[in-house]
């Protein structure tokens, strides 16, 4: 799935190489490759890179409300953007947002994982209840999760109210706001991450712990030094797609908040899709679209340059 | 100062027992090889003596001190696993480090001084900065052995760590384990299924069958005085010829009434086996109206043949050794008879030969 290795690697692309140097296609074989090529092909050309190119072209242009390009104007766009505020600001709470949510869908999933990793009678059970979030679609989850922060009937308000404390006021004030989405979020990340690292964590040979049990390790030091550099590619794996998944949230943020109060939630995704379908500037969401692009395959890419010496082994 | 069990017993349930009532002692330096087929408990018995599993019943002591609760770590001893237990993602050198880096209780320097002798004293120097993945099989042996010398403890445990090496490599690891023990005059206990690694290496073996110890002796002992029928065809390659005899008279008895053989010890009346070795079998080529067995197939192998032969009576087999010059073929008659060199079972497969009075009897 991951390549874990530079060193496994290289000779693999040489030999590689060199077979398809020695690898000539006659006409037939060519009729044959293109048309197995060609239906998908066709599909990732129609869905995928004609759309991607258009976006990139429409956000050099103005456009009507209709979304026709009308007005050559360059990397305009991408200028007015980098200095609205309004912009800033948004790009600023998603990376609050992508970075709370994967430190926290993280470090939970781990904690989930080990814990259900133990050897303990009705295991079975917390396995399922924890993973069970992996099944519940966004609309369902937001719903559920809008009727908890209901300020007079939902649960946080009954437990504080229950303590005597004041009710908070999860959706109304812009720091809360983000932290209800920021937790509803991670709740439905939780299930998939879970499953995933526990896996990863199963998968470990019990013999290494015995190993270490027999040498004097701690179980603190066993899951230091043991479980985290074992499971490191699978916890690059799923961090990874954890962040993609936070840059792309959509659904909850359109349920939740519609990205308020004061676009205290207003994520890029979210802003794209309001410039795009509500104050019809085709142009500017193209070129917002284009800088998310942008963030996440640098992102990305930043992943695997740092993690990749983490986790080779 | 010695490793004792005493009465160790281990059941899954109540009605799963996988070792039942197993005792020794294991001296202070000597090679201990616990052997015995797959599933006779041998790896549950190393286990319980690490303090992996629990035991049912009994006492584990080491140096005086019962150890039945105390955890693994605690217990002062190393392991050498079959899978080696190898961390993938340290060099060979961390993994050497490991346990004195999780003790905590080693000196930076220190840690450095042993890692490098233990690396030296198995010939893993100049691979100290290799993953394990880069490792050959052989080597990856060594850097547990390397693991278990760098810790001070004296016990060591080893579970088949030679199975999943090659035939040639297992007997010069064999060698380096030998040496290694003796060097460093560690207490090694050792579990494997292979009779061979349990004769060329032990000074004392346990041999396990049926969840109980069979028999606790010197390679000799064990192979010259075996306790039982299982012992002795446990040990030996081919393994001992076991064939059903009665009294006959004098001192002669009717083996397999096939040919009769000259005892001087009293046997029992009704039945009982005779065990005779592979090499103790004397066979002539015959008539068929003299034979009493025929040839069902030869091995050569080089020194000496193997000779499988199929006795007239009971549809018994049994192999014999011959000199690989002797110019036997397949399907010949023959006529097999005996040195007196015997091992005599009663009925219930203990051994009741007359020099064998010593033998320790579990």
């Amino acid at each position: 799935m991951l390549k874990t290795s530079t060193t496994d690697v290289v000779p693999e692309k040489k030999i590689k190489a060199k077979q398809r140097q020695g690898f000539k296609l006659n006409a037939k074989d060519k009729y044959f490759a293109s048309l197995f090529l060609g239906p998908s092909l066709l599909i990732l050309g129609l869905f995928v890179f004609y759309p991607m190119f258009k976006t990139l072209y429409i956000s050099m242009f103005l456009t009507n409300t209709l979304g026709k390009t009308t007005v050559y104007v360059g990397l305009e766009n991408y200028v007015k953007l980098m200095s609205s505020p309004d912009f800033i600001s948004s790009l600023w709470v998603t990376f609050v947002y992508v970075i709370a949510v994967t430190v926290l869908t993280i470090t939970l999933g781990l904690l989930l994982a080990n814990l259900a990793s133990q050897k303990l009678p009705g295991m079975g059970i917390f396995r399922t209840l924890y993973s069970v979030t992996m099944g519940v679609s966004v609309a369902v989850a937001a719903i559920f999760w809008l009727f908890i922060f209901n300020p007079s009937t939902g649960f946080f308000a009954l437990l504080s109210n229950w303590l005597n404390l004041p009710v908070v006021n999860w959706l109304t004030s812009p720091t809360n706001a983000m932290w209800a989405v920021i937790i509803t979020t991670v709740w439905m990340h939780l299930g998939f991450t879970f499953l995933i690292l526990l896996g990863a964590i199963e998968s470990v040979p019990s013999t290494l712990y015995e190993a270490a049990d027999v040498e004097g390790a701690s179980s603190r030091f066993q899951f230091f030094h043991i479980t985290i550099p074992m499971i490191s590619p699978t916890l690059f794996f799923v961090s990874t797609i954890t962040i993609i998944d936070a840059f792309k949230s959509f659904g909850l943020i359109d349920l939740i908040t519609k990205g308020g109060p004061t676009n205290a939630t207003n994520m890029l995704v979210y802003r794209i899709y309001k410039d795009a379908f509500y104050s019809g500037n085709y142009a500017k969401s193209s070129a917002e679209a284009i800088i998310l692009t942008v963030i996440i395959a640098f992102f990305t890419l930043l992943q695997f340059k740092f993690l990749e010496k983490k986790v080779n082994y | 100062m010695s490793t004792v069990l005493t009465n160790v017993s281990k059941r899954y349930d109540s009605d799963k027992t996988v070792l039942s009532d197993v005792s020794a002692e294991i001296q202070t330096g000597e090679f201990f090889v616990i052997v015995g087929p797959s599933g006779c408990g041998k790896s549950t018995l190393l286990r319980m003596i690490a303090g992996l599993t629990q035991i049912s019943d009994g006492e584990i002591s080491i140096n005086d001190k019962v150890v039945n609760d105390m955890a693994p770590k605690d217990r002062n001893l190393t392991m050498v696993f079959q899978s080696y237990a190898l961390f993938p993602f340290l060099s060979v050198w961390d993994n050497v480090a490991f346990g004195l880096k999780a003790r905590k209780n080693t000196s930076q320097s220190e840690i450095e001084e042993r890692v490098n002798d233990a690396l030296k004293m198995v010939n893993l120097e100049e691979l100290k900065d290799r993953k394990p993945r880069e490792l050959s099989g052989g080597q990856r042996q060594r850097v547990a052995l390397a693991r278990a010398v760098a810790s001070d403890a004296k016990i060591c445990l080893m579970d088949e760590p030679l199975s999943n090496l090659d035939a040639q490599l297992r007997i010069k690891m064999r060698q380096e384990i030998y040496a290694l023990q003796r060097k460093l005059g560690l207490t090694l206990i050792y579990v494997t299924h292979d009779q061979v690694e349990a004769m060329t290496m032990a000074d004392h073996i346990m041999v396990l069958h049926d969840s109980k110890v069979q028999q606790i002796g010197t390679p000799t002992e064990i192979y010259k005085h075996p306790a039982n029928e299982f012992v002795a065809s446990f040990f030996g390659v081919p393994p001992i010829n076991i064939l059903p005899a009665t009294k006959d008279t004098g001192n002669l008895i009717e083996v397999n009434n096939d040919f009769k053989m000259e005892v001087d010890q009293q046997v029992p009346n009704d039945h009982f086996q005779v065990g005779i070795r592979p090499n103790e079998l004397v066979i002539e080529a015959a008539d068929e109206l003299d034979a009493n067995a025929s040839i069902k197939t030869i091995e050569f192998l080089g020194d000496e043949k193997i000779v499988y032969i199929k006795m007239a009576h009971n549809n018994v087999e049994v192999a014999a050794i011959v000199a690989s010059d002797s110019e036997f073929k397949a399907y010949d008659t023959i006529k097999v008879t005996a040195k007196n060199n015997y091992l005599v079972f009663n009925s219930d497969g203990v051994n009741i030969t007359k020099s064998v009075e010593d033998v320790v009897n579990a």
